[in-house]
């Protein structure tokens, strides 16, 4: 399966923010989507997952446009991971975790042990299964990230899609959120999110999209694309580039 | 902080049944338990009670709607404040936010103002209500915003203010000496005209707003979630705010026709019945709607026997409401959980 847009023109009614976008991701491979602040990024992950119509062109799972799939049928192939926030009512973590699984239920029914079973697997496959009780506006950022990634897999989507999934977690959060989508890509899902830090790119993903100013400037694999050329003209800010002598690993500074 | 379910609604429950027993036994004609339980026990299986009629009377015929009235009123009051709260993601929100109340004051002091009888006076304020939250959710849509819920939120002050000022315009032109009192006794609330024959016209639109409550209790809990968070778990963000509106106001609108306006219960009880069983919705309706009911049975037993004269419930309401919400505020930097 693929989450593919054509062509597309993402914004509002008032407002045009990107034209002429084309932009594929396969199952079991990550997308990057790096680009200044206000280049269009969260907009264009709007569109793809479906919550925002496109101005023209489509979006598309597996060649069908996002708009011909009713609300559940959307959610059972694309889940979202926003930026992680505190939310009104304290529900418990595995509440939260299980309204993943709302698509999967009729409009009236509340969940099933079945679907228990997934939200708690879920829980585990993350190791927070012994937040399960605790209240989720209770618990810390790196944690919450946790939990709606336990929730994006409980929908057990084909593709999920994160916006700045690493903004405010600390070092060590940061590259376990890293290493989980990875992993989610290798078991198989398709994964595409947002990040401001290159480095992350190169950590997390096999291909980045770069957007300035609602147009693409370069997309391919994250070594090919992110160049410290590429990347001084899409900040518009001197970057520095490091190399391990040993590993040859690269990493970018900004400044 | 785990919280089990069942212990919250058994303590609800139970508050229910102190109020039932309380409004029923307690007045200035005081029933003993003993003969509320005959009386009750013979009326289910039909053999004749051994009490006094007089002491009958005063239970199946004054109370007993009265009582009724009281657990319906306030079971739809909290319940819908509870999705109301939910919907708009607000723990500060009352069912009448869109409007509701105000829209069926317009209507009964209207309806008192043309002498219609007490059936046109309720008619009015039901329909009123209902008029008044279709209004604010038509031109809500049709300014279209990113944040549909700021701005229906925004939109039902202001009409809100309009019919306020409608009511003004009506009391300040009604005729001081019948017409005013009736109005003003009707604004600040009351169960005490209560009768049997007002039972069904509360019941039908309380029992079906309740009951689609009570259905979408679990997309309630994702509703609560930031409008774009929702749709993207498979919700039909649109349609659902309508059905839950819809549902909230009939029986908001149905309340305030029956009993005037009572204030504070919406807002209340749904932070009482969190503390006691957390926000999870399909734990939260029942016992917000369970606690509600014996709530407003013990303001309205209070406001029969505090004083010689019946105080009117809205004053009763705000009175206990007014330190709870003060005590609520000071609480703010505590989550809602």
């Amino acid at each position: 399966m693929t989450l593919a847009g054509r062509g597309l023109s993402i914004g509002y009614r008032d407002r045009v923010v990107g034209r002429a976008l084309d932009v594929s991701l396969a199952q079991d491979e990550v997308l990057a989507l790096l680009g200044p602040n206000g280049s269009g990024k969260t907009t264009l992950l709007k569109t793809l997952l479906g919550i925002l119509p496109p101005l023209a062109g489509a979006a598309l799972i597996d060649g069908k446009p996002i708009s011909s799939f009713s609300a559940p049928e959307r959610a059972r192939r694309i889940a979202y991971v926003p930026q992680s926030h505190v939310p009104t009512f304290g529900f418990t973590v595995e509440t939260v975790v299980l309204m993943g699984r709302t698509a999967h239920g009729s409009l009236f029914s509340a969940p099933s042990a079945a679907d228990r079973l997934v939200a708690n697997r879920a829980l585990e496959r993350f190791g927070i299964a012994a937040l399960k009780e605790r209240p989720y506006t209770m618990i810390s950022g790196g944690e919450r990230q946790l939990v709606l990634l336990a929730r994006a897999l409980a929908q057990e989507p084909q593709f999920i899609v994160l916006d700045e999934p690493t903004a405010s977690l600390d070092f060590g959060n940061q590259g376990k959120v890293m290493r989980e989508l990875r992993a989610l890509a290798a078991a198989g899902h398709g994964v595409l999110f947002t990040t401001h830090d290159p480095n992350h790119a190169l950590r997390a993903a096999d291909r980045a999209f770069l957007i300035r100013d609602g147009a693409r400037v370069a997309e391919g694999g994250v070594r090919d694309v992110l160049t410290r050329a590429r990347l001084e003209s899409l900040y518009g800010a001197p970057v520095e580039m490091l190399t391990d002598g040993a590993t040859g690993t690269t990493a970018f500074l900004p400044g | 902080m785990t919280r089990s379910a069942l212990p919250g609604l058994g303590i609800a429950l139970a508050i229910l049944a102190a109020g039932l027993i309380t409004a029923f036994t307690v007045g200035r004609y005081p029933v003993s338990l003993p003969e509320l339980i005959d009386v009750l026990a013979a009326h289910l299986t039909g053999r004749p009670s051994s009490v006094s009629p007089a002491v009958e009377n005063v239970i199946l015929l004054v109370r007993g709607p009265r009582v009724l009235a009281a657990v319906m009123v306030g079971a739809a009051l909290a319940a819908a404040g509870t999705a109301f709260q939910g919907l708009f993601r607000n723990p500060l929100v009352s069912p009448d936010i869109l409007g509701a109340s105000s829209g069926a004051a317009l209507g009964a002091v209207l309806g008192i103002f043309f002498s219609l009888g007490v059936v046109g006076i309720e008619g009015l304020a039901f329909v009123g209500g209902l008029l008044a939250v279709a209004a604010v959710y038509v031109i809500g849509s049709l300014l279209r915003s990113r944040d549909p819920i700021l701005v229906l939120v925004l939109t039902g002050v202001v009409v809100g203010a309009l019919l306020g000022a409608g009511v003004g315009l009506v009391k300040y032109l009604a005729d001081p000496y019948n017409q005013l009192p009736a109005m003003t006794f009707w604004l600040l609330g009351s169960l005490a005209a209560t009768t049997a024959a007002d039972l069904v016209p509360l019941a039908g639109p309380v029992v079906i707003g309740t009951a689609v409550l009570v259905a979408l209790r679990w997309r309630m809990n994702v509703m609560s979630l930031p409008e774009e968070e929702a749709r993207a778990l498979g919700v039909a963000t649109g349609p659902l705010r309508v059905a839950i509106v819809v549902a909230a106001t009939l029986v908001t609108s149905a309340s305030v026709a029956a009993c005037g306006i009572i204030g504070w219960v919406g807002l209340v009880v749904p932070h009482l019945a969190r503390a006691l069983v957390g926000p999870d919705f399909p734990r939260l309706l029942p016992a917000a709607a369970v606690l509600g009911g014996g709530y407003l049975l013990f303001i309205d037993t209070l406001a029969r026997v505090a004083a010689p004269v019946e105080i009117p419930l809205g004053i009763l309401t705000a009175v206990i409401g007014t330190p709870f919400f003060i005590w609520l505020l000071a609480g703010m930097q505590r989550t809602w959980s």
